[in-house]
């Protein structure tokens, strides 16, 4: 009951934030409600009893992600810009293939609905518990290449940044 | 339903706690920075300058309460609140000590032990950012907004060497509790020395404490640190727009912030609630023989007065103390008494640390601010990491 209730709540605030994102004029008010949807989707995680990712969903995303994204609103100053006519002209055409492509997904999800199934609950493991334990060990054994190459991606994209803000200098 | 009286009491101690120290943590570093300075401190309302902080709050609650021109009227509110109450909520998680017998009944001291504990004091503390973040641009001002530019920037950067240096004694822990982490360095070397972390082997911790603290000092905004207030540059930074109750707000999330800092370091590294010799050994009467040291030391100045009225007040504070060695030979409250005694000992001085380097240290230049994190504690912190790993894989725990 109580579980259900907050769902929608969480539900609530991801969707909601996350139209009011895309909506907003002022982009401190777009990064805010961003803040908003996040901690939703967090909230949804923490609702499946996996606590190491809402952890990691707010110390990552909300904690640090969206504050750059605000530290940089901040330095640069977007009132002038947003005061600017928009540049969004093409308004009927951008409803249109929304409606399109949201028509396309309800048809094929329509179609197959039957071969859809809901994920069994997982099976407690007889040695590790607790959720963080059990993604260390799969991450650490079952997904380690994948792991392994993501990091190498961040690095090569941190490096690359870096020489790409050493070349203004 | 017993559960619930329970918890509810210990919510009722541990809030009147918090909320009193942080009244009194503001009076006390005044107390320490003006005899580090040679001065006296608040010393005109009331004996010894004790019910000063009540002044202050009286004169912060009846200031006008001024919302500038032009500024963004809810995020100008939700700012102070937002910083207050991030502020205060790791309380729920940190561990006063080892499960009790009070009266009969069976409890744990601390509120709430989560099984991911180090990550949700990590992840409230770093949402506390928000409150500073908040305030700078709502109040259309640009010494707030530059401030809190300042302050955002400097958290992000200082948050990286500050997690790395608390994923090092986890490793030794192998938990995410807090509790967890506070048992797991019970016990003694050779009968004397602590496995705390600091020199649990086999790898003592003591680099990574140092860089926990540092970064402690700049993720609360405290001296050598303290850019996003520079008062010579930004006015009062953040805050400047900010009077009344809503100032008290930045203040109390400041001093509560400065509280979990030095808590969370004494659960990672200074053994939380273990007490510093073991039982068996006598640290039980350490509390009686430090208190009642203070009481004669107290009696001895009431006896041979500097001013007159010491002749009275001393003797009270004596009297105050000699109560408090006295209760901690009570044998029905020893139990709860002796392990948040440890606790706030330790806690406390690592407070009384962030005073001292307050009342000595000049405040840092910006880029030095900078480019220390970035080319020297995340390095440093990433190698502590390493070697800690690499000595917990060779010899085991």
């Amino acid at each position: 009951m109580i579980d259900t209730l907050f769902f929608y709540l969480f539900a609530l605030m991801t969707l909601g934030g996350g139209v009011l994102t895309i909506t907003r004029r002022s982009a401190v008010h777009s990064a805010i409600w961003l803040i908003v949807s996040l901690a939703g989707a967090a909230g949804l995680y923490l609702l499946q009893k996996a606590e190491f990712l809402f952890a990691v969903q707010i110390i990552l995303y909300v904690g640090g992600i969206v504050l750059l994204f605000l530290f940089v609103i901040m330095l640069v100053n977007l009132d002038q810009a947003a005061r600017e006519r928009q540049f969004n002209r093409q308004w009927w055409l951008a409803l249109a293939s929304a409606l399109g492509v949201g028509g396309l997904i309800f048809y094929f999800l329509r179609a197959g609905s039957g071969s859809l199934q809901l994920a069994a609950a997982p099976v407690p493991s007889p040695v590790l518990e607790g959720n963080t334990e059990r993604l260390a060990d799969v991450l650490f054994s079952q997904y380690l290449l994948p792991f392994e190459v993501a990091s190498i991606l961040l690095l090569v994209a941190v490096v690359g940044s870096v020489i790409m803000a050493r070349k203004r200098v | 339903m017993t559960f619930f009286v329970i918890t509810l009491i210990k919510a009722a101690l541990w809030a009147a706690a918090i909320l009193l120290s942080l009244l009194y943590l503001q009076w006390i570093e005044r107390k320490v920075i003006a005899h580090v300075q040679l001065r006296l401190g608040p010393s005109r309302v009331g004996p010894h300058g004790l019910l000063q902080p009540l002044a202050d709050v009286m004169k912060l609650l009846l200031k006008e309460d001024l919302t500038p021109a032009g500024a963004h009227k809810f995020l100008y509110l939700l700012a102070p609140f937002l910083a207050v109450s991030l502020a205060l909520v790791p309380v729920v998680v940190l561990p006063f000590g080892p499960e009790v017998e009070v009266f009969g009944v069976r409890t744990a001291l601390h509120l709430a032990d989560l099984n991911i504990g180090v990550l949700f004091l990590l992840a409230v503390t770093s949402l506390g950012v928000y409150g500073t973040a908040l305030a700078g641009w709502a109040s259309n001002s640009k010494y707030a907004l530059l401030g809190a530019l300042r302050s955002s920037a400097q958290m992000i950067s200082y948050e990286l060497p500050m997690a790395i240096a608390v994923v090092a004694p986890l490793l030794l822990a192998n938990t995410l509790s807090l509790q967890g982490l506070a048992e797991a360095q019970g016990g003694y070397y050779g009968g004397w020395i602590p496995r705390w972390n600091v020199f649990q082997l086999p790898a003592p911790q003591i680099f990574g404490c140092v860089i926990f603290l540092i970064s402690g000092f700049a993720e609360t905004n405290r001296v050598p640190f303290d850019l996003p207030e520079a008062e010579n540059e930004l006015v009062a930074g953040f805050h400047t727009e900010y009077s009344s109750l809503k100032f008290a707000s930045f203040f109390m999330a400041e001093y509560a912030n400065m509280i979990t800092s030095c808590a969370f370091a004494t659960v990672l590294f200074f053994g939380a609630w273990q007490p510093l010799w073991p039982e068996a050994k006598g640290s039980g009467y350490f509390p009686t023989l430090l208190f009642g040291l203070a009481g004669l030391v107290a009696l001895y100045h009431g006896l041979h007065p500097a001013r007159p009225k010491d002749r009275i007040t001393l003797p009270v504070v004596a009297l105050a103390f000699f109560g408090l060695a006295a209760v901690f030979l009570i044998p029905v409250v020893r139990p709860v008494l002796l392990p948040v005694f440890w606790f706030v000992l330790k806690a406390g001085s690592l407070l009384f640390t962030f005073m001292w380097v307050r009342a000595t240290l000049p405040r840092f230049r910006y880029d030095q601010l900078m480019a220390f994190t970035w080319k020297f504690l995340f390095p440093v912190a990433m190698v502590n990491l390493l070697a800690t790993g690499l000595l917990v894989a060779v010899y085991g725990k």
